[in-house]
């Protein structure tokens, strides 16, 4: 789960890691007197989580409250479009009023999932601003690591490196050991997946900041925190996505016409590999999971249906904890309710696929039965193509 | 041979009288693998499905000399069932559930390393090895007793492999699912090394998705270590990059990741890759065709 920079920003001085002055707004008049509060030149700053904001016009600088209004003005409300938001922009609802900040130095700070070694790293370079992947392309030798494990948490060792491999000396090495240490503290409480400080900066009154930061959290951990849960911004994703998710459906929305629905993630993925292969393009990732009920697989159908680019339906159930004749039942019973005009293509294999089938072969509907995904694929792009 | 799982399986299912537990427990037990007890807190000394329940793992062990376990916990206690179970000498421990949080695995992971216990996923089907045990939520009768290993990340994508291989009249040495988590206990290095062990396996499917450098590094050890021909698959292909596809693991980030890549690197140490999840049991048979 993501969030955005201010919630973000709000856990980090929880937390005791130095970030900037400053409030979020919603109006522009909250800006002015925030920037009033603040009593000097201000940065306002759009709050969607896709990066790139600056490019974008989604940050701008503002000497008085009166230019802090208008920059408000102009940043809320709009549409900001961002390499990471797609053509269509994220609507900006909230700015984050902060002091401006005379900055000596850039540097990054991360902690992520080390996956090959199976421990939290944390990364700091001196190449700050850039992305750390840019930096891991260009100067791989400019990025410090220390792995981390939890058992023992972060110890000196881990920070001195870190400290020593920016270059730090006297009170800022001491600041960046206790920023670590801190940062460290609020990954492990919160179970992040990713906590970012790019830029890190170094103040031109030598003092250590987070000016930005981007915090990832484990979906699967969210269930031991509940205040982080409340930071979630549905607005932030795509509607039918939101709705999949109550119902515990994996769904992920693309570009195509060929609606999927697949039992396991991997399959899904399969599916969606197969239906390019055969000439056409995915539409949706809908993994219903392992053991789905009728209700969820009409919940599934009509998610599908609802997006209104989907031209035809394929469904690809390899069964082992899911049943065929639930499959059926639920398919029926959507289709039926739903009104679904469009060709549906099944293939199902696995327990009780021979009662699955002959439900549907009697249920008077215009089901489209393949043998093998090779087969469904095709017949899908096809029955695509055909309306 | 086969690995991990056979004949002298002694199975413990931890969890045993959830509605999982139960379903699986039989199923595990109607394949024909020795299910010897269950264990649920609090509901020691009961019988379920004829299985003598404990409350301890420990007490599992030295009763009935389980040495693997099946985990069905849900997702906040399985750190627990796993380290309880390592803890109590089970060797070979398959986790099941899905979902579990990131940083209890990271901690479960380091408690294991260096001894004697394999962990198998978690978020995974289990392990089969054909006509001698089940360990896991896969549909037996798909498979069939062979000489061709399967690995793979994935749960159905498996079963939709063993069934073109059964089809072709391929059969299996043993199958194993080591989960789509990010953190998992056993690699796909550490599977293959088995099968290249395993007397009884002459070839290898490999099947990975997108997101880490798993595949990478069993290419990688593919190329230094296997003599057995592998055929491989990557799902994933038309993936958008940042969004995780379902397993917590599938996801494309910062460029690496991509099926692309794993690909290419998979080729590169000589695995026959086929680009279609419909060709994988076309290409195992094209491969063994003449040999056996």
């Amino acid at each position: 789960m993501k969030i955005h920079e201010y919630q973000a920003k709000l856990l980090l001085s929880e937390f005791g890691v130095p970030v900037p002055r400053g409030r979020v707004a919603t109006t522009p008049s909250e800006a002015r007197a925030i920037t009033h509060d603040l009593d000097g030149t201000v940065v306002v700053k759009a709050q969607i989580h896709a990066g790139g904001r600056g490019k974008g016009g989604g940050v701008r600088l503002a000497k008085t409250p009166e230019e802090a209004e208008q920059a408000a003005s102009q940043i809320l409300g709009m549409r900001l479009k961002t390499d990471q938001t797609g053509p269509e922009g994220q609507l900006v609802k909230r700015v984050l009023v902060e002091e401006g900040i005379s900055i000596r130095q850039e540097l990054y700070l991360g902690i992520v999932i080390d996956r090959k070694a199976g421990l939290p790293i944390i990364m700091a370079s001196c190449a700050g601003g850039m992305e750390i992947e840019e930096i891991a392309r260009k100067r791989p030798e400019a990025i410090v690591k220390a792995h981390v494990d939890p058992a023992t948490g972060v110890q000196g060792y881990h920070t001195r490196k870190l400290g020593f491999g920016l270059g730090l000396k006297g009170d800022l090495f001491k600041a960046v050991v206790e920023f670590v240490t801190r940062l460290w503290r609020l990954f492990e409480a919160k179970d992040c997946s990713l906590a970012e400080i790019n830029p890190l900066v170094i103040t031109g009154d030598d003092r250590l900041l987070a000016l930005d930061a981007k915090m990832n959290f484990d979906d699967n951990a969210l269930f031991r925190h509940p205040e982080i849960q409340a930071l979630r911004d549905l607005d932030e994703e795509a509607p039918l996505e939101v709705e999949a998710s109550t119902f515990n459906l994996n769904y992920i929305k693309l570009d195509g016409n060929v609606g999927c629905m697949v039992n396991g993630a991997g399959l899904a993925m399969a599916t969606m590999d197969i239906i390019k292969l055969a000439g056409g393009e995915p539409a949706n990732f809908l993994d219903v999971g392992g053991g789905a009920s009728a209700e969820q697989i009409e919940n599934a159908v009509r998610i599908l249906v609802s997006d209104k680019n989907v031209r035809v339906v394929f469904i690809n159930i390899f069964g082992g904890i899911l049943r065929c004749d639930r499959l059926a039942e639920g398919v029926i019973k959507a289709v039926k309710a739903l009104d679904v005009r469009f060709p549906i293509v099944i293939r199902m294999e696995g327990t009780n696929v021979e009662q699955g089938q002959r439900m549907l072969a009697e249920s008077g509907l215009n089901f489209i039965a393949a043998r093998g995904m090779k087969d469904g694929a095709e017949k899908a792009v096809q029955a695509g193509r055909g309306v | 041979m086969s690995i991990l799982v056979d004949k002298s399986t002694r199975l413990l299912v931890q969890g045993i009288t959830g509605k999982e537990g139960t379903f699986h427990a039989r199923a595990c037990r109607d394949y024909g693998t020795q299910v010897v007890a269950g264990m649920t807190p609090g509901k020691g000394g009961a019988i379920h499905e004829g299985i003598p329940v404990f409350d301890t793992v420990a007490e599992a062990v030295a009763k009935e000399r389980a040495n693997t376990s099946l985990i069905f916990v849900p997702p906040a206690f399985a750190a627990d069932a796993i380290l309880e179970a390592a803890d109590a000498g089970i060797r070979v421990i398959v986790c099941i559930t899905e979902g579990i949080p990131t940083l209890d695995m990271v901690k479960v992971g380091r408690a294991l390393q260096g001894r004697e216990v394999r962990l198998i996923g978690p978020n995974c089907p289990g392990i089969i090895s054909p006509g001698k045990a089940k360990v896991g939520i896969m549909p037996g009768h798909i498979h069939m007793p062979g000489r061709v290993g399967v690995v793979s990340r994935s749960g159905t994508l498996t079963y939709e492999a063993v069934g073109q291989l059964t089809g072709r009249g391929i059969g299996q040495s043993t199958c194993v699912g080591i989960g789509g988590d990010p953190i998992i206990g056993t690699s796909f290095v550490d599977a293959l090394r088995l099968f290249q062990e395993d007397s009884e396996t002459e070839a290898i499917l490999m099947i990975g998705e997108i997101g880490g450098t798993a595949e990478e590094e069993a290419a990688a050890f593919v190329k230094a270590h296997v003599t057995k021909p592998v055929v491989g698959f990557i799902c994933g292909q038309t993936a958008p990059p940042g969004r995780r596809m379902g397993h917590a693991g599938a996801i494309i980030s910062g460029g690496t990741g991509t099926a692309t890549e794993k690909m290419a690197a998979m080729q590169e140490a000589g695995i026959v890759v086929v680009k279609s999840p419909a060709e994988m049991g076309a290409a195992m048979a094209r491969m063994v065709s003449g040999v056996w």
